[in-house]
């Protein structure tokens, strides 16, 4: 079987039988993190770890850091704003992506 | 107004009786809109949502068989999953007018336009008429019940557009009023054999062997002959409306050595290629064929006359056979012809790829190198936009 | 107008992209001119880039292709200059118009326009906000495209929008278009 290549415009002699993805798991190169119009900032002091934000993101795209807090990995997140939602101690405002 | 919206107006202001549909991408805004009309009692019909194209198409044949008008539309997967019952509707004789929104069959999953799916149908005995846009597309609807229910026809007839380039276009359209649809497209007659308690009759009974060719050959005959009818509506509808078709169209092919022959929204394109090409003095026209089935043999033989080369395009391969359906059909059909030009297939369009002016003009190009004999194509056809 | 005036509209799944383009090509074809109008099909995702486009012509058109080679982009949000090559094809001597709240030789000198294109800004985002207290922009941006480029009346835009808004929507959106159209101005191209 061809070796799996991520490119957009494969060549018919590129693509694996039967067109099939034999690579597990590969969503995460296809970064969402573009169609964010408005992007959540956890504030680290607030924030108690409680881990209900990344429990509750549809994306996967809060991320543990270090001393028990969480954050949130920019590539996907699509500022849905569920997390800021949801944070129990409102550590988590939306803000917008704005021009710059 | 936009292509489907189009779509679903013609079937309105034909007064449909029932319409039985499953939404499917990119048919939904014809669904949609028509089940709005019937919801708002712009239209007195019986919508029935079936929980499958399969359930759909039978309960079109079940309403049709009552006499009753019916419309549906569907594509790609829809009408691959309708497949066994597409033949029934035209064997029955049922005069069941399609929308196909031309999608390509998976896999992969793809919902953009292709004819791969209509192709797939195309020995089911239907009439297949190719729209280019939405003023056709409205025109041939309307028209498909006039010739769907002729009684020298009664044949189901599918209109197929290319998927989102002739669903969700916006341009300008021309409509009627109810009353001059009606002068042109009465009420239905519900034929006396129609399935009626009062009168009963046996539909689909078992054929054995010794009658189910004289059954073919009928159905044949049948579907064979409405090109005549099909001609006669053309020109009524012309007459009436001022929107005058026909079997076959050309552009500027009086003095052609070339001919580019397609069906549907492509041509559009394609009649834009042929004028940048014929600014370069080269002497090439367009064949556009707008009913598919049947095959309309004398119309296209009259248009290939004197041609050196005719280039045919497809929008969908016969996997492993002799190139794109079109190809093989217009190489078969003119084989008989006592000067053939050459005849070259392309296939393009694939899965919704789009078809630029540019593709056509190298393929004519491609045509001209096979005449000159600076090139060979094998099997004679090639897909023409693949990274191989 | 010349043969053929395409234009590509650049949005936002859900910002209204596409209906700015039907409207305006509902407008061009209530002047009795010919026009197409049609979204780059997919599945909708709210958020993601699309593209949507729309022709005009005195003449049937009779072409069907994406347009590769737009007369004017309008670009309903900003942002998306970060993500998207909005600028592709764009002919020389072409037009653009951005919403923004940035004054034009700012996005001139951040995303390389050329001198030969005409740059229209406008804030259609405070525009939207003021009236409509939602920064749906699509029916602003209309306004900055009949003053870009006139190819219909300004009033005709705004019969067409007030038949898609109805009653204090329609109006509402009709201040938006009237407002932008007022609001937007243009430096650079021939003038």
């Amino acid at each position: 079987m061809n070796e799996f290549k991520r490119t957009p415009k494969p060549r018919v002699s590129e693509l694996p039988i039967a067109a099939i993805i034999p690579e597990p798991g590969n969503s995460k190169y296809y970064s969402t993190g573009d169609w964010r119009s408005v992007r959540p900032v956890i504030n680290k002091d607030k924030c108690t770890g409680c881990s209900l934000c990344w429990v509750y993101c549809p994306d996967t795209a809060v991320i543990k850091v270090e001393g028990g807090k969480y954050d949130v990995d920019l590539n996907y997140c699509k500022g849905c704003g569920i997390c800021a939602e949801e944070c129990p101690v409102k550590a988590i405002t939306m803000v917008e992506e704005g021009e710059d | 107004m936009e292509c489907a919206a189009a779509a679903a107006l013609a079937a309105k202001l034909a007064m449909v009786d029932v319409i039985a549909a499953y939404p499917i991408t990119p048919q939904t805004h014809i669904a949609e809109t028509l089940s709005e009309y019937v919801a708002n009692g712009e239209l007195d019909a019986e919508y029935i949502n079936a929980e499958s194209e399969h359930s759909a198409i039978s309960a079109c044949i079940g309403a049709a068989a009552t006499g009753a008008r019916v419309f549906t539309a569907t594509c790609g997967q829809g009408l691959a999953l309708m497949h066994e019952l597409l033949p029934i509707a035209a064997g029955w004789r049922l005069p069941i007018v399609m929308v196909n929104t031309n999608r390509s069959l998976s896999p992969n999953l793809n919902i953009w336009g292709d004819q791969s799916d209509s192709m797939a149908s195309r020995d089911c005995g239907w009439i297949q008429f190719f729209a280019e846009n939405a003023q056709e597309l409205f025109d041939l609807v309307i028209m498909a019940f006039r010739i769907a229910e002729d009684e020298r026809v009664q044949l189901p007839v599918m209109v197929n557009a290319k998927g989102f380039y002739c669903t969700h276009v916006i341009e300008p359209l021309t409509i009627m009023d109810q009353e001059e649809v009606e002068k042109f497209l009465p009420p239905k007659k519900i034929p006396k054999y129609a399935l009626n308690p009062d009168n009963p009759t046996t539909w689909g009974c078992v054929a054995f062997p010794d009658v189910q060719t004289e059954i073919r050959k009928q159905w044949d005959d049948a579907l064979r002959n409405s090109i005549k009818v099909i001609r006669e509506v053309f020109k009524e509808y012309g007459s009436l409306f001022g929107r005058n078709y026909d079997i076959i169209e050309t552009y500027r092919m009086e003095d052609a050595e070339v001919g580019l022959l397609l069906m549907g929204y492509a041509c559009g394109t394609c009649r834009v290629a042929v004028d940048a090409l014929r600014e370069k003095g080269e002497k090439v026209g367009m064949i556009k064929l707008r009913v598919f089935r049947p095959f309309p043999f004398d119309d296209l033989a009259a248009a290939s006359k004197n041609l050196k080369a005719i280039g045919v395009f497809d929008e969908a391969i016969s996997v492993g056979g002799v190139g794109g359906p079109l190809f093989g059909e217009v190489r078969s059909a003119l084989y008989s012809l006592e000067r053939r030009p050459k005849i070259l297939g392309f296939i393009q369009g694939i899965g919704g790829r789009d078809i630029k002016v540019d593709d056509f003009i190298r393929a004519y190009y491609e045509i001209k190198s096979v005449l000159s004999g600076e090139k060979r194509i094998e099997n004679d056809f090639m897909f023409l936009q693949v990274r191989e | 107008m010349k043969e053929m005036f395409e234009v590509r509209w650049h949005g936002r799944g859900g910002q209204g992209a596409v209906t700015a383009a039907e409207l305006s090509v509902y407008a061009a074809i209530e002047e009795g001119k010919y026009a197409q109008a049609f979204p780059s099909f997919g599945p909708e995702r709210r958020g993601a880039p699309v593209v949507a486009f729309s022709r005009f012509s005195d003449k049937p058109i009779l072409i069907r292709s994406d347009i590769y080679n737009p007369d004017m982009i309008i670009v309903l949000d900003p942002t998306l200059f970060k993500n998207v090559n909005v600028m592709e094809g764009l002919k020389a001597n072409g037009i653009a118009v951005v919403n923004t709240s940035k004054p034009a030789e700012d996005i001139i000198k951040r995303y390389n326009f050329p001198g030969n294109i005409k740059l229209g800004v406008v804030n259609a985002t405070r525009i939207a906000m003021d009236i409509l207290r939602m920064p749906i922009v699509n029916t602003a941006m209309l306004g900055s495209f009949v003053k870009a480029t006139g190819i219909v009346k300004l009033e005709t835009i705004i019969n067409v929008v007030k038949r898609r808004f109805r009653g204090a929507a329609g109006e509402k959106n009709a201040e938006a278009v009237r407002r932008a159209y007022n609001e937007t101005v243009f430096v650079g191209g021939d003038g």
